[in-house]
This record gives C-alpha cells, structure tokens and sequence, in this order.
C-alpha cells in the first residue's frame, strides 16, 4: 500500500523575502513537550544533563549539540531535535506535538523592527539574547518566539500557518517599503 | 510674502507644486501647507464651524483650530489635516472644509447673519417639539450645516501599521529640557527613547532667534541631535506621544508619509504602544489668545507663531504686522519682524508699566486692541490707548499673546489635576501626577531656556539614579534666562462677539450666558457651549474660557478648575489603533489539512470559531444546499460518509493520578475506565450548569487523551489547566494540547469498516473494536490511532494520523468512499445526522442547562465528588419545573430554531411560555422535519401536542413532544 505523502505546516506559502529579510520555514523534527510531573524537575534535570542537555530557566532555551530544550510555559519544555528517552516516563509526560507547530525562521539585520510591529515584547538583543524564549502574541495569535543564533525562530499553531505567513509578510513589506522611502 | 534671508527649513531652490482649493500653487521644500499658503499671502483658509465665518492659520503647531484641510481623493480622502503640520510634497491636493459652493463665497455664510439667535443653548431650547422631529429633521439639517471635513465612507486604501516600543526612558518632546533629559540619562547608561512631534528636534528654539553657548539655538540643536544618535538615543521625530495609560504605557502616533500615490506601500502612520520604566515630560507651552471682538479675522494669530513662521519658513503673513500682548514674550515678535524688515505697525501691550523690549516700534503701553477690520483677512486694528482714545492702525496681520500654557495635557491622563499659579497665570502640573513621570521646562511653567536646559539635564540624571545608575558628568549650557511678566488679560471688555474658542465658535457671550443658565461648572459649560471639543480639544481655548466663567460666576480661576483631559492628545485615525485588523489580518484564520481538498470539491465554508469547516459538498445536479445535504446524510446511513473532525479540542492527558484528576473534573467515574476504551463524559461548572461534553480515551495505563467541542476547545484547556494548578497540584497529571499534531476524520457508516480495512495494516473485528473501544493502529503505513465512536448513531470510527499525513488522508478517505457509494459530508449533513439521533450540541448546553435538563442526571455520580456537584443539587436546577430536554416533530411545517413552545390552545404571549427550541433539521432518514428543545417537565409530557410560534419570522406550527432519540433509540445501528 502506497504511504502517505506528509506535509509541512506552511506548505507553498514560504520562503518570502522583502528588503533585508527571509521567513522561511523550520522543520525541528521531532517535537516533544517535557512536563515533569510536580516535584520531579530535578530528577528530568539530571536525566537531561546525562543527556548532554539541561532543564531551562523560564523565559530560555538550551540548545547544545544534542539537541535543545525551550522552556514553553509552567512545568513544561519543548524537547526538539530528538527523541525523549522511554525511562523518562516515570517522572516526565511526554508528548509527541511534532505536528503541532508550524516554525517559521525569520532571518535579516534588523529582523527585531519587523517582530516590533506584531510582538509585544522587547526582543532587542539585550532584552532578548540568544536563547531567549517568549510565550506572547503575533498580532493576533499566541506564538512561542525565541532567538536562535542569527535569527528569530516563531512557533505557531500548524493550523494559523497561513495567518501567521500573512502577518509577518505584511510587517517585513511594510517596512521594507518605509526603508526603501528613505 | 517670503521675507530675505530667513527660512531655517525651506530650501529656495527646490519649489514644491501643489494644489489649494483647485488652485495650482508653489511653495519650497521644507514647507507646511500652511507656511506655503502664507507666502502667497492666502489668508482665508476655512470656515468655522457654526456660523461659516472666514478663518485663516492661527498657530504653527498641532493645536490648529482653524487651518483644517481635507487632503486626498476617494478612499484616501482625509479630513480635518492641521495645514499647519502638513509638510508641503509635490503633487499634495487639499481643499478647504465647511463651505458651498466655495471658500470665497459661502452661502452659509448667512448663518452669520443670524448669530444672536444662535448662542449657546440654542438648539436644547429650540429644536424640543414635536419630538420625533429632532432625529428626523433638526439633527441632520444641522449636521449638515455645522460641521468639520468629512470621511469618504470608503475602506481605507493606505497602509497603517502598529508597532511596540520599550526603553528604561521615554522623554516626550525635543526641545532644550527633552534634548538635555535624553543626554543626561544616556549618558548616565539608560536606554532611552526621545519622541517629538516635529519631524525635527529643538522644540521652540527652531522658532525663536537666542543663543546657547554662544552659538544661535538652532545650530546648537542641530549639533545635539548628532550627540543624541552617538550615545544610543533613539530619536523619534513626527511622533506625537498620543495618551498615557497605566503601568507605563504609552500611545504614540508617528506620521511616516503624506504621499498619496496608490503605488507606495509605506505606511502613512504607525501607533505605538511604548513601555517605558520612566517618562520625562518636556512637551514646552502653547501660546494662548486674547479674546476681543471680532479676533477671528483671517490674519490674527498667535504671536508666537509670528516668530515660527518668519524663522522657519521665511515667511510673514502681511506688510504691516501688528502685536498685541500682555507679557514680555510678545515683544520678541516685534522685535524679530522689525529686525526682518517687515514694517511692525504697532506693539500694544495691556500693562500700563510694559518697557518696550522690541526697539523702534509704534509702542502703546496699556493699550488694548479693541476691534478687528476686513472680513475675509485683516486690514486693520482698532486700540484704545491708556487714557480712552481710539485709534485705527493698519495691519495684514496682528501677533497676539495672552500669555503661555504649559503642555501638561500627558500628565493628567490619569486623572490628576493640575494646579493654578498665579504669578505665571497658568496651571502647572503639580508633582507624581503619573508615577514615574517628571515634568520639566515650559511644560512645568520653567519659560526661559536656561531653566529648560537645567531641568532637562537634572530630570535626565534623576531618572537615570532612580533605576540603579550613577550620575554621569553633564555639563548644562548657557542660555537666556528671563522672566516674562505675564499679566492676565483673558477678555477685552465691549460689545459684539469675542472668540476664545475658534473651531467651535464659541465666545464670551456664550459662556458668560451659561454661566447665567446655572451651568456653572466648567464641565457643564463645555458641554453647553461645545468649548473645547473636536479636533483641537480646546488647547488654545481652556484656559481662557476657564477664566471668562471664573469671572462670571464669581470664582477664582483655582476653584473653577479645569475639565477632564483625556487620551488622545491629538487626533488619532482609528485606521492606525486598528492597523492590520482589517481583511485577512482582523482575526487568525485556522484551516484543517483538508481545507484546500474540501474547497476544491466547492465546499462553502462556514467558521467555527477560529476554524473553517466545510458546509456540504455539492455534487452535480444538485441546486440547493438541502440537496446536497439531504443525499449527505443517506450516504451516511446507507454506505459510508467521511467528515474531518481535527477541530474538536483534543488534550493529552498523563500521569499516574489522571483517572482522579478525570473523576474531579468530570461529573460521571473516568477512574474506572480500562486502556483501551472510551467513554462519553460530561464536564459541569463551579454553578453547576452544563460546561462541555465529549469522549475521553483511555489510550494506556497512564495515558490519556480527551476531546473537547471545537468551540470550548480553549475554555476546557483553561479549565483544566486552573483545576490543575488550584486544586490539584500534588497530582501527578499533566496536560497538553494536542489538537493541531492529530488530523482526524470521522468514518461512518455500514460500509465504514470495510471502508478502513482496505487502508490498515491490520483488518478490525468486533471482538478487538467493539463499540467504545481505542488503540493504535497503522494506517497506510503510519502509525496512528483508531477510536470507534459514534456522533452520526451509525457504525464509526474516528481515524486520527499526524497532521502532516492529513491532507493525504483525507484524499484517500473519501476516494475509497465514493468508490463504496459514499463520500465527504460537511457541517450540515452532520448537523441533521446528530439531531436524529438526538445528541447535543452548544445549541443545547448554552450555559444555562443542567445535566438534570439533558436527561443526564444520573451521569452525575453518586460515588464521587465532582466540579459543580453540589451547586448543581441547588432546589430549582432539578424537578418538574424545569424546561426539560425534548425532541419536537412537526405535524406540518417548519420548527424554526428560537421558537417558543406554547399549549395549543394558549394565546403566545411570554406569560404562557413553556420552552423553545434551539436545533431543526429536515429529516431525510424519516422523512419528516424534526427539532430538538426545552419544555416545562418534558420528558413527562412524549406524546402531547404542542404549539410552536416563531413570533420573529411569523411561524406557526403544530408539534408533537417526542424522545429525543427519534431514529435507531435502541441504537443498534452504532453496535452492528
């Protein structure tokens, strides 16, 4: 029997460009949501650290070769790029949300003035540094927004994919146009 | 006229062509509209807004009343533009306002005539009888008369953005205190945000001819602006600091292109919400008017804009300029017009002791002026000299100054008032008015620029210390610093009418005569009179109407007080708050992984919430949506029907403590469930009512997974997640959602399991899936999970993949359906399916039915206790006496939704009111139309007759009280 094609959550809808940026999109297979059940964050901390990664403080991520943690609200991590191990059930919820997220990339030398117009938090580098994780909005919609390396990664529900596509593209063409008047 | 080698800010050699009234123009680079117009000596600008009289430029700032243009054509067309802040650009096409046919001659004009029937009051006392004629006549042969530019009534074409700002500091104005504040705490290492209105710094002193350390103002601004972009400020120039609301917040409006070219997608404006820890207020003083008679004369304006105009644009607005004052500051309009060459006709100052401070001028000191000539633009003055003579002195343009009010509008958007000083004759804003806020300069009272540069530069440090940073070494620069010797003149007494609010046409008759009416507080005189409203809020008005109503009312100007200042500041298009809320941006749209199948199969699609679902799939042949509809529902009970269903809330629930963390939330036992099943649970609130419904899955020993109805999907989540943290949080249970990583597709119908094993791995049996059963299984290859549970009453199965493989899924699905004689059903067909079988939706739980109401009282366990048990046992939520659960079948005609339920033979009115109906369908399996309702003891009363009158839509119609249930009540079907 034929498999069945997948896919991805802003299918034909990205890579945009306007003026110095580039949304396109990030597919951090797999994600899972880490929820360590009450008292037992410091027992994931330390399966995490055997694991070459860590427990995040609110409002960070920890991203190291083995992979990355993004705190994503009370109690509960985003694990990417890898699977949980199956012993961490005793103290962890695991959950699959793969499919859940469709992460857009937002990439270019002042990408901060484009989020300004959707993103009520400060996300200038020293508010905001590398690694840092928000859980806000983007126009209309909540969004996990963090800052990984050179760009600004925006996680929001696979469903809103389109409306997140249009609200970012209308921000980076507006001020594209605003730049190009000067 | 242009006067020779002045003009800051225009460059002479690049003119600008626009058009004025259909009239082609010139002006320069560099222009306003309203410096333009000037220049060419255009006086007449407007007309006012009640009696039509002829208005010129007033100011040179945003506190314009008079100089209002509409600029822009169709949909870009935008009323009440301030002239005087409308940067001039190549191609710019504004009209005046409020007047027909033309500005020179206004037939409404004749409104004038009528003026002394027409004060304050007179439409509350005149336009009374009869009553209905106010809103059908008065109102609207008035609002045609009365009135400012209008809006196009097109959707707006131009973009507008939003945008959110932040800093440690945010000082609002850029003027000597602003630009010293922003050094100061820069430099002492704040972050800090620096907005002025202007689209360039410096305030009054781009206006006015002084020096800072010895070198002219303006040059100096033009040097600070350099340090301010080295140490890190952020400069924001034409952006008005719009509101202050709490916590820090602030509103901002910042003006990016005039352009009216279709083709440049700039935004024409952006608001900011700006959050700033600490604010310095540094927005300077508005000069205010004297009121004498006939002072709204086309070329009376304020002294101090005399100065901005001749410094900034090289403009005067007349050969022969008069000045009339009642402090210092007023000579220095002399003083600079003389120096100018512009020949000053007269310097008439009230006080009796003035020394004349602008050289060789006409000088008359304890003069006052005393009358106006030239209708549609000044020709003259008349002045009564100290000792009673009158003379008439030539002028195109008279200066006036009544003195300074300091822009504290921002610091009294808490609600704070401000307190009066009598030596300044003014309010101030008095201290802590918003916390975290400094006022500093003219905006304090502080009018020389020594004093501003000082305060600046000390608010600058202040903040700077009060958020944990040192002092940093801040050298203040030398300026003028001199007193101004105000002393107050609000009104030249003597007949005929006297202007202290320009765009409302209001005078001093008007609020001595409502004062003389008993509305004596300043609240209520502005309302009685409109001083203070529209677009210039009254900022060059208040303070001196304030002063006219002390008088008449016997008060000092302190116990008279001031009205309410409220956000905006100045005028704010709402396109600019709303900015990419309209269209696609109004609200988030959320498509299944089958919406471009669907649409491509010419599905309409209906919202639920945020989600879009298929109505029907019409099919050749088919010309209504019953059609479509109706073939829907038999493909479902008579083969196989395929529905995605991904938009039903579904949450994951693990832990060990899940089962009684489901015992608490849910009103029947979950805790007893087997892995592997499902049951249909029922979620109460605190009070006790219905909240949600749905089927719980056990998937494995610790895992569960929930589903919610799409539109609670989020009120569940936060439910749980509250019951969670408040009132279980040692149990170890967690929560996720997982509504977007499943697509999911409900299969059903008698060919639905043949249907599903030609696309699993494995074939289903009844043993393995009976009725209620779940598990994972592969489909396709991928593995996913399989719950057979029925809403349409038939043989189904809710297919569940991730998401990524949903579009393939469903492609699949409903090929092999329509292969089997089925197909796709959408919203309507699975809202018919759903009413036969008598399940409820929202329709039904509308927040004010009980489980006892649904006939699901005993699903409210005995054995435990649960959210809402014990409210729901409150005497009245149960009994006889309820409107109970009930299906309705029509004995002919329809059984609208909203209908009421009465006995036959009682006229409907709402005494005899037994219940309503909330969902109707016409039944293709029994052939007949079927409702579902509320009825007084209904389950008591299968079988009656019952009248059903839909008052609404004028439907009567004959029913019979039925179960609920009317197809397959033993559900066998659901079973086989």
């Amino acid at each position: 029997m034929a498999e069945l094609e997948a896919r991805t959550p802003a299918h034909g809808l990205v890579p945009v460009s306007h003026g110095p940026w580039t949304l396109t999109e990030e597919t951090p297979d797999p994600i899972w949501t880490l929820a360590p059940y009450p008292g037992q964050a410091d027992v994931l901390s330390t399966a995490l650290l055997r694991a070459g990664l860590d427990w995040p403080s609110p409002g960070m991520a920890v991203s190291t070769d083995d992979g990355r943690v993004l705190w994503s609200g009370r109690d509960q991590a985003f694990l990417l790029g890898r699977e949980p191990e199956p012993d961490w059930a005793a103290h962890t919820a695991l959950t699959d949300v793969s499919d859940a997220w469709c992460v857009l990339r937002l990439h270019g030398v002042g990408a901060e003035e484009v989020l300004a117009r959707l993103v009520p938090v400060d996300l200038r580098m020293k508010a905001f540094p590398n690694n840092a994780v928000a859980r806000t909005l983007c126009g209309h919609m909540t969004v996990l927004v963090t800052r990984y390396g050179p760009a600004f990664e925006i996680y929001a529900f696979r469903s809103m994919a389109g409306t997140l596509v249009h609200e970012l593209e209308t921000a980076m063409a507006a001020l594209a146009a605003r730049r190009a008047g000067r | 006229m242009r006067v020779e080698g002045y003009g800051r800010e225009i460059d002479r050699a690049q003119p600008v062509g626009y058009r004025f009234d259909g009239v082609s123009r010139r002006g320069l680079l560099g222009d306003t509209l309203a410096s333009a117009l000037l220049a060419e000596d255009v006086r007449l600008v407007g007309r006012s807004f009640k009696y039509h009289r002829p208005r010129g430029v007033l100011t040179a700032g945003s506190e314009e009343p008079n100089a209002l243009v509409t600029v822009g054509r169709g949909a870009r067309q935008d009323p009440n533009v301030r002239a005087t802040t409308l940067p001039l650009f190549d191609g710019l096409e504004a009209v005046s306002q409020n007047r027909w046919p033309s500005l020179d001659f206004d037939a409404m004009a004749l409104t004038d005539l009528a003026a002394p029937f027409l004060g304050a009051g007179f439409y509350y006392k005149t336009f009374m009888w009869p009553k209905a004629f106010w809103e059908k006549l008065y109102e609207p042969l008035i609002r045609r008369a009365a009135g400012l530019g209008a809006l196009s009534g097109e959707p707006i074409e131009e973009q507008y953005e939003k945008a959110f700002g932040f800093c440690d500091l945010l000082v609002i104005g850029g003027g000597p205190a602003g630009i010293m504040a922003a050094l100061a705490a820069a430099a002492s290492g704040l972050d800090v945000i620096l907005a002025d209105e202007q689209d360039r710094l410096g305030g009054r002193l781009l206006s006015e001819d002084e020096q800072i350390d010895g070198q002219p103002a303006h040059l100096w601004v033009a040097a600070q602006a350099q340090a301010l972009a080295g140490a890190g400020v952020r400069v924001m120039t034409g952006t008005t600091v719009t509101g202050v609301y709490d916590q820090g917040s602030f509103g901002a409006l910042e003006r990016i292109s005039a352009t009216q070219d279709p083709a440049d997608a700039t935004p024409v404006a952006c608001f900011w919400r700006i959050a700033a820890r600490r604010a310095v207020l540094a927005a300077g003083a508005l000069e205010r008017p004297i009121a004498f008679e006939n002072n709204d004369r086309p070329g009376v304006m304020l002294a101090g804009a005399l100065r901005s105009y001749l410094h900034r644009w090289g403009v005067a607005p007349g050969r022969r300029v008069a000045v009339f004052g009642n402090n210092d500051d007023a000579h220095r309009t002399a003083r600079d017009l003389a120096a100018a060459g512009v020949r000053v006709s007269a310097l008439v100052d009230a006080r009796p002791d003035a020394q004349n401070l602008a050289g060789d001028v006409p000088f008359y000191p304890g003069a006052v002026v005393t009358g106006t000539t030239g209708r549609k633009g000044l020709t003259g003055i008349m002045l009564r000299k100290q000792g009673g003579a009158q003379i008439r002195v030539e002028a195109q343009a008279l200066g006036v100054s009544g003195g300074w009010n300091p822009t504290l509008h921002l610091a009294c958007h808490l609600g704070r008032k401000p307190v009066w000083n009598p030596g300044l004759a003014a309010f101030v804003p008095g201290d802590g008015m918003v916390p975290g806020m400094r006022v500093v300069g003219a905006a304090r009272g502080a009018f020389d620029t020594a004093s501003a540069l000082a305060e600046g530069a000390e608010a600058g440090l202040a903040m700077a210390e009060a958020l944990g940073r040192r002092r940093a070494d801040v050298a203040v620069p030398q300026a003028v610093a001199a007193g101004y010797g105000i002393h107050a003149l609000w009104a030249v007494p003597g007949g005929g009418r006297a202007w202290l609010d320009f765009q409302n046409d209001v005078t001093v008759k008007d609020v001595t005569q409502a004062a003389a009416e008993n509305y004596r507080s300043v609240e209520h005189m502005k309302r009685y009179t409109t001083q203070g409203m529209a677009t210039d809020q009254g900022k060059s008005s208040n303070v001196g109407a304030l002063a006219v109503l002390a008088d008449a009312t016997a008060r000092s100007i302190a116990e008279t007080g001031v009205t309410t200042f409220r956000p905006p500041f100045v005028p704010v298009p709402i396109a600019a708050m709303g900015a990419g809320a309209q269209g696609k941006g109004f609200a988030p749209e959320r498509r299944t992984t089958s919406d471009a199948a669907s649409r491509a199969r010419g599905a309409p699609m209906i919202e639920a919430g945020l989600w879009y679902r298929p109505s029907y799939f019409p099919r050749a042949g088919e010309t209504t949506w019953r059609d479509a509809c109706d073939r829907e529902v038999r493909m479902v009970r008579e083969s196989v029907g395929i529905c995605d269903v991904s938009t039903l809330g579904k949450i994951a629930l693990q832990g060990p403590d899940t089962g009684a963390f489901l015992d608490l939330v849910y009103a029947n036992m979950f805790s007893t469930l087997k892995p592997g099943r499902v049951r249909y649970g029922l979620m109460l609130r605190e009070d006790g009512h219905v909240m949600d419904d749905g089927t719980t899955a056990r998937l494995s020993e610790q895992e569960w997974v929930m589903t919610t109805t799409t539109a609670a999907a989020g009120q569940v989540m936060r439910h749980l997640e509250f019951v969670q943290q408040a009132y279980a949080p040692d149990k170890a249970v967690r929560l996720t959602s997982v509504t977007e990583h499943w697509a999911q597709f409900a299969v059903a119908g008698p060919k639905a399991r043949a249907l599903l094993n030609t696309l699993l791995d494995a074939p289903l049996d009844d043993t393995r899936w009976p009725f209620m059963a779940c598990g994972p299984v592969t489909v396709c290859g991928i593995a996913g999970r399989l719950f057979r549970i029925s809403f349409s009453g038939e043989h189904a199965y809710e297919v569940a993949v991730p998401a990524r493989y949903g579009a393939a899924l469903f492609e699949r699905l409903v090929a092999q359906a329509e292969a089997m004689g089925g197909g796709a059903y959408g919203m309507e067909a699975l809202n018919v399916l759903r009413i036969e079988k008598g399940h409820i939706t929202h329709a039904e739980i509308h927040g004010r039915t009980t489980a006892f109401d649904i006939g699901f009282g005993r699903m409210v366990s005995a054995k435990k206790d649960c959210i809402g048990k014990v409210l729901s046992q409150r005497p009245g939520l149960t009994g006889d006496s309820r409107a109970q659960f009930v299906g309705l079948r029509s004995l002919g005609g329809e059984i609208p939704a909203g209908g009421h339920l009465f006995a036959e033979e009682a006229k409907p009115v709402a005494a005899h009111d037994e219940g309503y109906v909330t969902s109707t369908c016409y039944s293709p399996t029994l052939g007949e139309v079927r409702a579902l309702g509320f009825l007084t003891n209904g389950r008591a009363r299968h079988g009656e007759r019952i009248k059903m009158v839909d008052h609404m839509r004028g439907i009567t119609t004959l029913c019979e009280v039925t179960d609920p249930v009317a197809f397959d009540p033993e559900g066998g079907r659901v079973r086989g």
